[in-house]
């Protein structure tokens, strides 16, 4: 066990524990109570957040909120059984009862005992910093001024501009029947801009933004406000000039970065272990099969410094990890929580995650991206006869069990004899992941990850994620435009 | 429920820690103040394979401040809404507004405005169930639908019942509170061929149990909606008619809604910008909203502001005849509020209403879209364009399912080419209305 994770559970357990009364030692006993007759496993998770959010209009910060949320959610398990209650006190008498509320899920079998805490060494992502603190309300607010400024300077065609900046300071603990004790401290801020412009009577959006798991001053280092707000403005510029998006079947090229959400929707739900688990998914069962071109790897990798979907430990207590899903197009993993990895006998791959201490875990993707290929890119539109380039998305949706999925193109051209033309209106994108990724006919050089905006909801819950990706060509997507 | 509810009491207490926020904010400095809290309690269970899966029981509570010192303005708010949290919620509200920029909009409703008539709208009807007979209701539900032939599994069912209190309050003195609950129990089932597996679901929602359709009825309908779907293939791509299912035409519903809402309208983050009184939809169209509708499911007789609600009608014989408007936004536009901060209550449309059989007889030959994919409308230019799937439909008659293709138009174009609604009203949520009949999209499949 090394200092820091020391440290990290001091501050844990001042921040959680201490002000109701409690300490490590108590969590035992808070345990047991969900350790009922036939209780097979329980957890406790402890989380506090503070949010923070200020928003500029009308070049005025007029508008700024914070939040603070936090409490306990104790989870019981007895096979493929959860019990679950949630409480936001976290005091002795709160885990006697929710703990008991969760194990009535089973009311017979033997009585398990819990495992002595072991708090495991694991290496941290991020530094356990509060973002909210550093930067003066002053000078946040000077950096969405900024924001303003710029974009109103780039272009008269700029009517309105938004800006906003958030941070999340987040505390949690896990300790579980198994001897599981972990602690995190995770920041995560955002800043963002987004711009109308409008010229002859026609009125388009435009919008840019980025952050990660670091203290605010480094967005202030970085000179974000500045950065995206004339990439909001670039952008709502090309979308005036778009003209309506072809429809039907052709090649698509995607740009790096950000439109690795198709990896995010065209694969990775399909490749959660609980879809898996319960057949649901078009992937079930195709382990060691081919599911991709042959030089597709995607990997799913919480452990990368500083970036908007890692995790230094997962909310199950279990270590981020970076876990190779489909290697040189053969499907090599699932991404796992515990209760889904022990029902598949597999091993847990650190990707348990919930929204809060009042929603139950599931396996979810933390950065999911392709590792870069080979190709040019200007080789990859040159290929090109009569195509689309897309280089951002709005977002997407997946059905993992037929294998459907869209994303929406906010920023995409036309590509004509290997030269990328006109600006297109967004259009919608529609594919079947597994045939999709048996498309990918040329890989990029250029891998990049998204800039940190991308948030995956599932089940109505939602978290933070990360994407990534080199330039890509799919043979033939449809392309959801209006003109044919 | 198994856990304990008592609403009165709770009722009472959120009032007066509402209260008890407003004077703390009076105090600290604040020259108005408006508070919401609410608890909300409830039950889930989800089955599958015919064994009970997850069992939750949750419990939320929250309180929202907003303190205005001048026209400064601060926001704060905690999930917890005991007296040490109010006062730290309070404290930051007013240190937020010691930095936040003038704005002269800002500021709570006018005092005029505020409910006086607070009439009891029905919406609460607790259940009391046990886990056992939720189980059970779930358990029918799913066994219903994978006793059809053909159901390959299942993806589960559940059931959940919640209620709660709402509280509003301000410092003009108004304070409005409602208790209310909700029921549902959905289905989600599994089906496969040699071209793969399909799944589709259903569900029933009311705000009383009696309300709620049979579980026995929402497994079956759910298998046949999953059945229904096996052996999909692309439409063909083309210009054409859309009809658009009840569930997703009240989509169509809630895009016109976002595009008449004030915030778009004053971020000019609207295609109906400066619009009043066009034309929009056919003049045998109108759409209004019914707030004070007894046992509805978006029933309320205050606002987020306070505001009287009222029968407000968005469109009048096809033309836009109000925008959607809080106070705030109501001063930036330099218009009156609507009463409608938190959005429209129960919206109903006044139209002729034909039978499915005979919207489809008339669409002849395009697609019957019973399902959208992805977030693919720009609220800015109108511009639409989604994945989709449904049927296929030639001489007025439904042939084959269709899937992975993508309908694309203008909303603007689409609400002018409205031509027909069907009555199988979808009563399940807060927007009422039957399949929508839109004379040409584009198609994009094979």
């Amino acid at each position: 066990m090394t200092s820091q994770t020391h440290a990290m559970l001091d501050e844990a357990t001042a921040v959680l524990l201490t002000p109701g009364g409690l300490d490590l030692a108590a969590l035992d006993a808070g345990l047991g109570h969900a350790m009922g007759p036939g209780i097979d496993y329980a957890d406790l998770y402890f989380q506090r957040s503070w949010h923070e959010g200020w928003v500029l209009e009308d070049g005025e910060v007029k508008e700024a909120s914070y939040n603070i949320d936090g409490g306990v959610g104790v989870r019981a398990l007895a096979g493929e059984k959860t019990g679950f209650a949630y409480s936001n006190q976290i005091t002795a008498d709160a885990l006697a009862e929710t703990g008991r509320t969760a194990a009535g899920i089973v009311r017979h079998g033997d009585r398990l005992g819990v495992a002595p805490g072991v708090a495991m060494g694991s290496q941290a992502r991020y530094a356990g910093v509060d973002p909210l603190t550093g930067l003066s309300a002053e000078d946040k607010i000077a950096m969405l001024k900024l924001a303003d400024r710029v974009a109103r300077a780039a272009d008269p065609a700029v009517s309105q501009v938004s800006a906003s900046l958030t941070g999340v300071h987040e505390v949690v603990l896990v300790r579980a029947s198994d001897g599981t004790l972990a602690a995190d401290i995770r920041p995560l801020v955002r800043f963002n801009v987004s711009v109308i412009a409008v010229r002859n009577g026609r009125r388009e959006r435009g919008s840019a933004g980025g952050g990660g798991r670091y203290a605010m001053q480094r967005l202030r280092d970085e000179n974000v406000a500045e950065r995206y707000a004339k990439e909001a403005v670039r952008q709502a510029l090309v979308n005036l000039e778009a003209v309506d998006a072809p429809a039907g079947q052709m090649p698509v090229v995607l740009g790096p970065g950000w439109p690795g959400i198709l990896l995010h929707e065209a694969v990775g739900h399909g490749l959660e272990g609980d879809f898996n688990r319960k057949g649901s998914s078009a992937f079930a069962g195709r382990i060691g099969q081919r599911v991709a071109s042959p030089g597709v790897t995607v990997v799913d990798d919480a452990t990368l410094a500083d970036r908007r979907g890692s995790l230094s430990v997962d909310d199950e207590g279990t270590p981020g990890q970076s876990t190779t899903l489909i290697e040189d197009g053969i499907l090599t993993g699932y991404m796992q929580d515990k209760v889904n990895a022990r029902l598949m006998g597999m091993a847990p791959t650190g990707n348990a995650r919930r929204e809060s201490f009042a929603h139950l875990p599931m396996p979810r993707m933390t950065n999911t991206y392709m590792r870069a290929g080979h190709d040019d890119p200007a080789d990859i539109l040159k290929s090109v006869r009569r195509g689309i380039y897309a280089v951002s998305f709005g977002g997407g949706q997946v059905d993992i069990t037929s294998g459907k999925f869209v994303f929406s193109a906010s920023e995409a051209y036309l590509i004509e004899d290997g030269r990328i033309t006109a600006p297109v209106k967004g259009a919608t994108l529609i594919g079947n992941g597994p045939e999709a990724m048996g498309r990918v006919s040329m890989i990029g050089h250029d891998m990049e990850l998204d800039t940190g905006i991308g948030v995956c909801g599932k089940e109505g819950q939602g978290v933070p994620v990360g994407v990534g990706q080199p330039t890509l060509k799919l043979d033939e997507l449809t392309v959801g435009g209006t003109q044919s | 429920m198994t856990q304990a509810f008592d609403a009165a009491a709770q009722q009472t207490l959120l009032e007066s820690r509402a209260r008890m926020a407003l004077d703390l904010a009076r105090r600290l400095g604040a020259d108005a103040c408006e508070v919401g809290a609410s608890v909300d309690q409830g039950v889930g269970v989800s089955v599958r394979e015919g064994e009970v899966e997850t069992v939750e029981l949750s419990r939320d509570q929250g309180i929202a401040v907003t303190v205005y010192v001048g026209q400064r303005k601060g926001s704060a708010s905690s999930s917890d809404a005991g007296e040490a949290s109010v006062r730290a919620v309070v404290e930051k509200a007013l240190a937020i507004a010691r930095h936040t920029g003038e704005d002269p909009a800002s500021g709570l409703a006018d005092a005029r405005l505020m409910a006086t008539e607070l009439p009891d709208l029905d919406v609460h009807h607790p259940w009391p169930l046990s886990i056992d007979e939720a189980t059970d209701l779930a358990l029918r539900c799913e066994s219903a639908g994978r006793g059809i032939a053909g159901i390959k599994s299942s993806d589960g069912a559940s059931l959940s019942s919640g209620e709660g209190v709402r509280v509003y309050a301000n410092s003009h003195g108004f304070l409005g509170s409602q208790c209310g609950s909700r029921h549902s129990l959905s289905c989600m089932l599994i089906a496969e061929d040699e071209n793969g597996m399909q799944r589709d679901y259903d569900f029933t929602s009311a705000r009383a149990p009696r309300d709620l359709a049979a579980a026995e009825a929402v497994g079956e309908s759910a298998a046949r909606r999953t059945l229904q779907r096996l052996g999909g293939r692309r439409p063909a791509t083309g210009r054409m008619p859309v009809l658009f299912d009840p569930s997703l035409a009240s989509g169509l519903v809630g895009h016109l809604m976002s595009a008449i809402a004030g915030g778009a309208l004053y971020r000019q983050a609207s295609f109906l910008c400066d619009r009043l009184n066009a034309p929009l939809f056919p003049d045998w169209f109108s759409l209004g909203e019914r707030p004070m509708e007894v046992g509805a499911m978006a029933s309320s007789p205050f606002d987020g502001d306070g505001v009287q609600t009222r029968d407000n009608v968005f469109v009048r014989d096809g033309r836009l005849a109000s925008y959607m408007l809080s106070a705030y936004s109501a001063r930036r536009l330099g218009l009156e509020t609507t009463g409608n901060a938190g959005g429209a209550r129960n919206l109903r449309i006044t139209a002729p209403l034909e039978s499915r059989e005979a919207l489809l007889a008339r669409m002849g030959r395009g697609v019957l879209v019973t399902e959208l994919m992805g977030q693919g409308v720009n609220g800015v230019t109108g511009d639409y364009s989604r994945g989709a799937a449904g049927f296929w439909v030639e001489g007025g008659k439904i042939q084959h399912p269709v899937e992975e293709f993508t309908i694309a138009g203008n909303l603007e174009t689409m609400f002018k080419g409205l031509i027909g609604i069907g009555d199988d009203i979808d009563t399940r949520g807060s927007i009422h209305t039957g399949s929508w009949l839109v004379d040409e999209m584009m198609v994009a499949g094979g």
